[in-house]
């Protein structure tokens, strides 16, 4: 049928370098020269105007990343980066701090409106909607315009960039940074700890219940940038915060790096939940100029009966390092890992958890969707563990992998470990192919084989979708349609 | 009006359809009878443009538009519908949200609006009333733990809310106790009428009881061996296929 072969060659036409958000704004850039050495890590500390506590610790960092190496052990692949070929910081110039969206360069509210982030009407809607969402807005680095800040300073929520959180909170962020991540964890959370540009800070008091959900909307803008991100998130005792992070970056030739470090702290009975959806440039049909995404991001469930719960949907990046993890040491304590990992054209995904049962009655859930498409790979891997004094742990761990093609690979690798007979793991895992009968059958009633290929993608990643906020949820099933496209044929 | 000319087809080198020609008139029912393997759920497939089914000669036209060059998104947009013999399962999608999605794609196709809520909620809800569908099973994941017979109303469903203009009923009766078969076949014929035509496939006589047909055609060997009016399925009843299967060797 001559008709069949016109739409499959039109469907792979559509393909991932016609990235839906591959666009940059111009701004003028106040920017590090390129390389790295003390020199830059001392110019990023003086533009952060930062104490000398917080330099030495960077520059303790830096000295101790020299002496590491990359991780080889994910399995994915790429060329050596060159950590002398990257700008470490830029800050798009402004006059002075905003205090309103009015002050804020209108390109930059420009860009956020081709990404459907309405700053300004979500400013005005403000007073009318039950639900409101505060955006701490990180443009390159440099925390651009806060909002909402005065409604959280009267319910004692600190939400602000990390570098003001620094200035003006030094005694909590020096108690709980680095407390969960350590300066030497892995080779990319030690270069973050020495370069980092900014990032978010949210501290919400003993028993105070966040009146909103937090928002941070990142973006790579600028050209060989690395983007490091750092995120310090702490639930006092009884407090409750749900955070979203939402990326999405403009198309690049280079290779972008982003390795990020995010930590979360729940003390006694508190809940955090951290939600993501990760649209970073893939690169093209090739996988050529994608971003590469290694992040470190922990919980640690520092109290009694805390709870701490990841959230994610990937479908962005050239390659994915990411496992944000849990940390059971309080009784009692809870740990939830939900992700869907997409991956369609030459996309490396290597992401999953760890969930470290410390203390007693502790309990996790995993549960892992993993989409594969084009000729990606997709891995899962986590890591379940008890320790001796972890009696009564409990892990549910459900692992589904769904086939797109056949030139697509899933992989699960999870390492189970107990040293506490009391503990009960249990795992399932699922690989399934979209049959081309259902696919039939879908078209019959109308569908287009996109369509009927994103219909049966959502039905597949709907108990992830359901822990997500509402916004995020329409948010990311649109995402996971439009990073299948020209996955069909 | 469906006509079909001179049908060759084969599957994996192995040929199915062997020159078949049938024309369903509007608003006709026709019967399609016949022995095990005589081709009857290739040609449901072929007409509602499944892949894996190699065309080599013949033309299938509804309305006098070339079907065979239309993909099957395009052919349920023009009214043709399919209801399986084994309707398949879609977890996670809520019966509801598929509903939705499938009269939505096609009203996209034929450059309508978008039906709302409300406006299909109502069709919904009176189509399953009809057919003793309740809210909860609208509510589950498709077809995913329905029984034979809620499958097959679940199918009957889709074509009330559809109105499609050429039906396939591919086996509907089999696999259905005699109550569950009334309940389809009510459902069916609550839609005959005006310009749409029906084409029923089935091995037994016994579905024709319910669904009375205008026309019933003899399949063997991948074409139609002989056509005549409702009395013909009684005749197939009494006497078996042993005839046909003769004379298509």
């Amino acid at each position: 049928m001559p008709a069949v072969q016109e739409t499959v060659e039109k469907v792979r036409a559509i393909d991932v370098d016609q990235y839906k958000y591959g666009f940059s704004t111009d701004l003028e850039v106040d920017k590090a020269p390129v390389g790295l050495n003390e020199d830059i890590v001392r110019l990023i500390s003086a533009k952060k105007n930062e104490p000398e506590w917080m330099l030495e610790w960077r520059l303790d960092a830096y000295r101790r990343w020299l002496t590491m190496r990359e991780p080889t052990w994910a399995r994915v692949s790429y060329p050596p980066i060159d950590f002398n070929g990257i700008h470490y910081y830029a800050a798009p110039k402004l006059n002075a701090a905003p205090k309103s969206l009015d002050e804020v360069d209108p390109a930059i509210l420009e860009t956020y409106k081709k990404l459907g982030i309405p700053l300004r009407e979500q400013e005005i809607l403000a007073g009318v909607q039950t639900s409101k969402v505060a955006v701490d807005a990180v443009f390159d680095s440099v925390s651009v315009v806060t909002t909402f800040k005065e409604e959280l300073k009267k319910a004692g929520v600190i939400f602000c960039s990390i570098s003001e959180a620094i200035r003006e909170y030094p005694d909590l962020v020096r108690k709980y940074l680095g407390s969960v991540v350590p300066v030497t964890d892995n080779f990319y959370a030690t270069l973050n700890t020495a370069v980092f540009t900014d990032g978010s800070f949210v501290y919400v008091p003993k028993g105070v219940r966040c009146p909103m959900e937090l928002s941070t909307y990142f973006r790579i803008n600028e050209k060989n940038t690395g983007q490091f991100e750092r995120t310090l998130i702490i639930a006092e005792e009884g407090a409750y915060v749900s955070y979203l992070e939402g990326c999405t970056a403009p198309q690049r030739d280079e290779n972008q790096l982003h390795a990020a470090v995010v930590e979360l702290v729940a003390l006694d009975d508190a809940e955090i939940k951290y939600s993501t959806v990760q649209n970073w440039y893939p690169g093209d049909a090739e996988g050529k100029g994608g971003v590469y995404n290694f992040v470190t991001k922990r919980g640690d469930c520092r109290g009694r009966n805390s709870k701490i719960s990841w959230t994610q949907v990937e479908t962005g990046s050239a390659i994915t390092w990411k496992y944000p993890s849990c940390i059971l040491r309080g009784e009692g304590s809870r740990g939830e890992f939900y992700s869907i990992a997409v991956s369609n054209g030459m996309q490396q995904v290597d992401s999953g958890t760890k969930m470290i049962h410390l203390g007693k009655n502790t309990t996790s859930r995993i549960i892992s969707k993993g989409i594969s498409a084009g000729r990606s790979q997709n891995t899962y891997r986590g890591q379940v563990s008890a320790h001796r004094k972890a009696t009564g742990a409990r892990n549910f761990t459900n692992c589904d992998s769904l086939l797109i093609g056949s030139a697509c690979g899933a992989h699960t690798v999870p390492y189970m470990e107990s040293k506490n007979a009391s503990a009960v793991f249990e795992h399932e895992a699922t690989t399934s192919k979209i049959s081309e009968d259902q696919m039939f059958y879908c078209q019959q009633r109308g569908l287009s084989a996109e369509e009927a290929t994103a219909l049966i993608v959502n039905g597949f990643v709907k108990d992830v979708l359901q822990q997500l906020p509402m916004e995020f949820a329409v948010e990311a099933q649109k995402l996971i349609s439009i990073s299948l496209e020209g996955s069909v044929g | 009006m469906l006509e079909i000319r001179n049908l060759h087809v084969q599957i994996e080198d192995k040929k199915i359809l062997n020159g078949l020609t049938l024309t369903v008139n509007d608003g006709e029912v026709a019967a399609i009878m016949g022995p095990n393997g005589s081709g009857k759920s290739t040609l449901s497939y072929v007409i509602a443009g499944k892949e894996d089914y190699e065309v080599l000669d013949g033309e299938i036209l509804l309305d006098g538009q070339n079907l065979l060059e239309m993909e099957p998104d395009q052919r349920a947009a023009a009214g043709v519908f399919l209801a399986f013999q084994y309707p398949l399962e879609i977890p996670g999608v809520a019966t509801m949200t598929f509903l939705k999605a499938a009269m939505n794609a096609q009203r996209k196709q034929r450059g309508e609006d978008e039906l709302a809520t409300p406006d299909f909620m109502k069709r919904v809800r009176a189509a399953a009333d009809k057919l003793q569908i309740g809210q909860d099973m609208l509510k589950r994941a498709l077809n995913v733990g329905f029984s034979g017979g809620e499958k097959k109303r679940m199918e009957i469903l889709q074509m009330a809310l559809l109105e499609p203009r050429f039906c396939i009923l591919d086996e509907t009766d089999s696999g259905l106790d005699i109550d569950a078969l009334k309940i389809a076949a009510d459902g069916v014929n609550a839609l005959r009428g005006g310009e749409r035509s029906f084409l029923v496939i089935t091995h037994y006589q016994r579905l024709l009881n319910y669904i009375v047909p205008d026309s019933v055609h003899v399949m063997a060997a991948g074409k139609v061996v002989r056509s005549g009016g409702k009395e013909l399925a009684l005749e197939l009843e009494a006497n078996g296929y042993a005839d046909y299967r003769s004379q298509a060797a």
